[in-house]
């Protein structure tokens, strides 16, 4: 009966230790952090050379020098003391302790969901000089978030790593922007046709790339994504190669423009007419197709067909021996989210008014992809999340003025900010290499649900 | 010997499953080499011989994961051999045929999702291949792909909510349901496959084949790494399967434990080559088995009584 005892005993002079030990590796990195910054940063912080004439000036910047030193210092110490700590041998109690937060994910849900619904509102109220730029924001965000949670089913759920997402926009875009160049198309009427075609794109880029796994995957996707681009830029006589095309309609509101003059929107509502309205009326038009988006992938999921996607991600074999057709699964999948590439595409063709081949470049691909990854794959929360922060995080750095009060009047922020944007993803990768919510609910559940821990989830092909 | 005799007739009779003359070649090397058994409707039946023989080659073979080099392979649904459908099959060039004593498959036409959904010849898998991060009971629902694809109006009438989808979900979940409470993993329904212990993922994958309602089920070493009083679970579980479900049973196992005790029909692979076939017994005092597992050259008489009797006693058999 003495054990507990023993144990216990024995225990607590550990633990101290640990403590100890703790403070003092932390300390001891915190240095070798700081050392770290002050020999990379001696030449570029502490030393200024200009050139005048005669020869170069060497100026010295001591102070902030060791400004950066310290912060490093700080920030490393901190790390260690108050976030490294917490995830040391977290392991397997990490996934019970986020169950608990279980019905607050799914409250911030919906605090995003009434945010979002009175956005321009809010932005118009608050901030009445601004409010044209920030719903414009939030129009580009809105955008991102669908296109992400479109690719999210691909790489996300299906597990099938897509780097030419972008074509399928592309796609979409243009078959909204040729329609009305040809053939005197409206949004509402090209919006289902963008969102068709851009699924048998879908389908006929798919077919040829089922073979492939892993690496290969991703890089014929890139091909692909690429062609469609060349083929746009190249096909002159009908797309309008490299100088797109242009004057594409606005939507209407069940037939009224959105403008001045009678029969329009305000003249039959008797609202005066702001060229504001056309911006909220844009981004109800996005929320809703992104809502809609959401609401087809959530109900997806708990469909035979969505949980033959995340079993195809868990393992392809195992499904093959199933029964599941893995070829028309992993089809059904890249059409799916094509067609959602389609619709924001046939969106943005409207919200531009202009298009040409240089908005769908493999950065886009890049960005989408980087949005999924960093809000966790197959996470529909995180993938908001990410948008916010990556694509409000980008305008965000244009007017960061404040900086230039701590480095100099001649330090442009806006020339940092894809810096500081790539540090900040470093950053987070680092600190969540799964991303911010890698957390999957199940589909379905017997008694109570029980999320599952990122260890767990496989990533699929070509991650 | 009339019991023996009797038994041996009816794989014959009524095979559920036969292997006729499979090759299989991998570049220069053969696999297997000309191999043809049967697999007798509602038995147990153990392929078995050294690592390398060829086991799983053949495995891989029956639910189309490769396309052998030669050969047919028969799955049967429905009493007899059905040799006229087979034929009939066979000439046609068909995948299979129906007909009103049954059904005929020819496996090694069909892709691997069809050997499952069509031919009901299910299996799991050496190393466990579980769906990690689904739940257990997600495991069993995706098992069920195809009758819940067909319920769910092929996606549409489930996007829409339709009533007769959530019926059919809830036989699903029922019929999961009942296959744990076999493997006794209803408690962990909700958790992830992939934090199971060992023994239970084993378990929970046999449980998910059943789930496709096999009439053959295929299992490459079901016992491997697990505890004595585990395996004997597991023998209990394949019979209450094969008595209470009719599937019959192919299965490979190194734990001669396992094999001697419930196996109806043991056929024994050395070299892509089948060196023994019959019930237990008759295996067991093969001196070919004997050879084959120790190692003697074969034209030599085994002459060693304690290796005989280690043999009969089926414990003391080497297995790697």
């Amino acid at each position: 009966m003495s054990g507990p005892g023993l144990v216990s005993a024995a225990r607590t002079p550990n633990a101290s230790q640990g403590a100890e030990s703790r403070m003092t590796r932390a300390l001891r990195e915190a240095s070798i952090a700081g050392a770290l910054a002050g020999v990379l940063g001696f030449f570029f912080l502490a030393l200024r050379t200009d050139i005048v004439t005669g020869g170069l000036e060497v100026t010295t910047r001591w102070g902030l020098w060791f400004t950066a030193i310290a912060i490093v210092f700080a920030g490393r110490l901190a790390l260690n003391l108050f976030w490294f700590g917490h995830s040391y041998g977290a392991g397997k109690t990490a996934g019970r302790k986020i169950t608990r937060l279980l019905p607050s994910s799914k409250i911030v849900g919906r605090v995003a969901l009434a945010f979002a619904l009175i956005l321009p509102f809010f932005f118009m109220v608050l901030f009445p000089n601004r409010d044209r730029q920030y719903i414009d924001l939030s129009i580009l965000i809105m955008t991102y978030i669908m296109l992400g949670w479109g690719l999210n089913i691909v790489v996300g759920l299906a597990g099938l790593l897509d780097l030419g997402y972008v074509a399928f926009y592309a796609v979409g875009a243009y078959s909204f922007g040729l329609s009305a160049q040809y053939l005197g198309f409206g949004f509402w009427t090209a919006l289902p046709m963008a969102g068709l075609l851009a699924a048998t794109w879908g389908l006929i880029l798919g077919f040829p790339v089922l073979r492939l796994r892993g690496d290969y995957l991703a890089i014929v996707t890139l091909a692909f994504g690429e062609m469609i681009r060349v083929v746009l830029i190249n096909w002159k006589s009908f797309t309008g190669g490299p100088d797109g095309v242009s004057g594409i309609p606005k939507p209407t509101f069940f037939g009224l423009e959105i403008g001045r003059g009678s029969g329009s929107f305000g003249d039959v509502f008797g609202l005066p007419y702001e060229p504001i309205h056309r911006f909220v009326y844009l981004y109800y038009i996005i929320l809703a197709l992104a809502l809609l988006t959401n609401f087809v992938t959530m109900r997806l999921r708990r469909l035979p067909i969505g949980r033959a996607w995340e079993a195809l991600r868990e393992d392809e074999i195992a499904c093959r021996s199933l029964g599941i057709n893995t070829r028309n699964t992993k089809l059904s999948a890249f059409s799916t989210g094509a067609m959602f590439a389609g619709f924001a595409g046939s969106f943005f063709a409207t919200r531009q008014g202009f298009i040409s081949p240089e908005s769908f470049t493999f950065l886009e691909s890049a960005i989408i992809l980087a949005i999924v990854v960093l809000g966790g794959l197959g996470s529909q929360i995180g993938i908001v999340i990410a948008s916010v922060v990556m694509i409000g995080g980008i305008e965000l750095l244009r007017n960061l003025d404040f900086l230039k009060q701590i480095f100099g009047p001649s330090f442009e922020p806006a020339e940092y900010r894809m810096l500081i944007f790539g540090l900040a993803m470093v950053v987070i990768m680092v600190w969540k290499p799964r991303g911010l919510v890698s957390t999957r609910e199940p589909s379905a559940t017997l008694k109570e649900k029980k999320l599952i821990g990122a260890d767990q989830i496989a990533q699929g092909e070509g991650h | 010997m009339t019991t023996q005799t009797q038994s041996l007739y009816r794989w014959k009779d009524d095979p559920v499953l036969t292997v006729e003359h499979l090759s299989m070649r991998f570049g220069g090397l053969l696999a297997i080499n000309d191999l043809s058994f049967e697999v007798g409707r509602g038995d147990i039946t153990a392929l078995i011989g050294p690592n390398g023989a060829g086991k799983t080659t053949v495995f891989n073979c029956v639910t189309g994961f490769y396309k052998p080099t030669e050969g047919r392979i028969v799955a049967r649904h429905g009493k007899g051999a059905q040799t006229e459908a087979v034929d009939h099959a066979t000439r046609t060039g068909k995948r299979w045929h129906k007909s009103g004593e049954g059904a005929v498959f020819l496996l090694e036409r069909m892709p691997d999702h069809e050997i499952s959904q069509k031919a009901k010849v299910a299996r799991t898998f050496q190393n466990i291949r579980l769906f990690g991060g689904m739940t257990v009971l997600e495991n069993l629902l995706v098992a069920q792909h195809n009758t819940l694809m067909v319920a769910s109006g092929y996606t549409v009438g489930g996007i829409l909510g339709l009533p007769s989808f959530k019926k059919a979900e809830k036989a699903a979940i029922k019929k999961a349901v009942y296959w744990l409470e076999h493997v006794g993993l209803v408690d962990r329904a909700d958790d992830a496959a992939g934090d199971l212990p060992y023994g239970d993922q084993r378990r929970l994958e046999i449980a998910r084949a059943m789930c496709l309602d096999p009439q053959v089920l295929c299992l490459d070493e079901p016992a491997a790494g697990l505890n004595p009083r585990e395996s004997a679970d597991l023998n209990m579980f394949l019979r209450y399967i094969r008595d209470t479900h009719g599937t019959s049973i192919l299965l490979i196992e190194h734990d001669m434990g396992v094999v001697m005790e419930i196996s109806d029909h043991v056929v024994v692979l050395d070299y892509g080559v089948k060196i023994s076939d019959g019930d237990a017994a008759a295996v067991k005092n093969d001196p070919k088995v004997i050879a084959a597992y120790l190692g003697v050259d074969d034209e030599a008489e085994i002459d060693v009584p304690e290796v005989r009797q280690d043999l009969s006693g089926a414990k003391g058999v080497p297995h790697e």
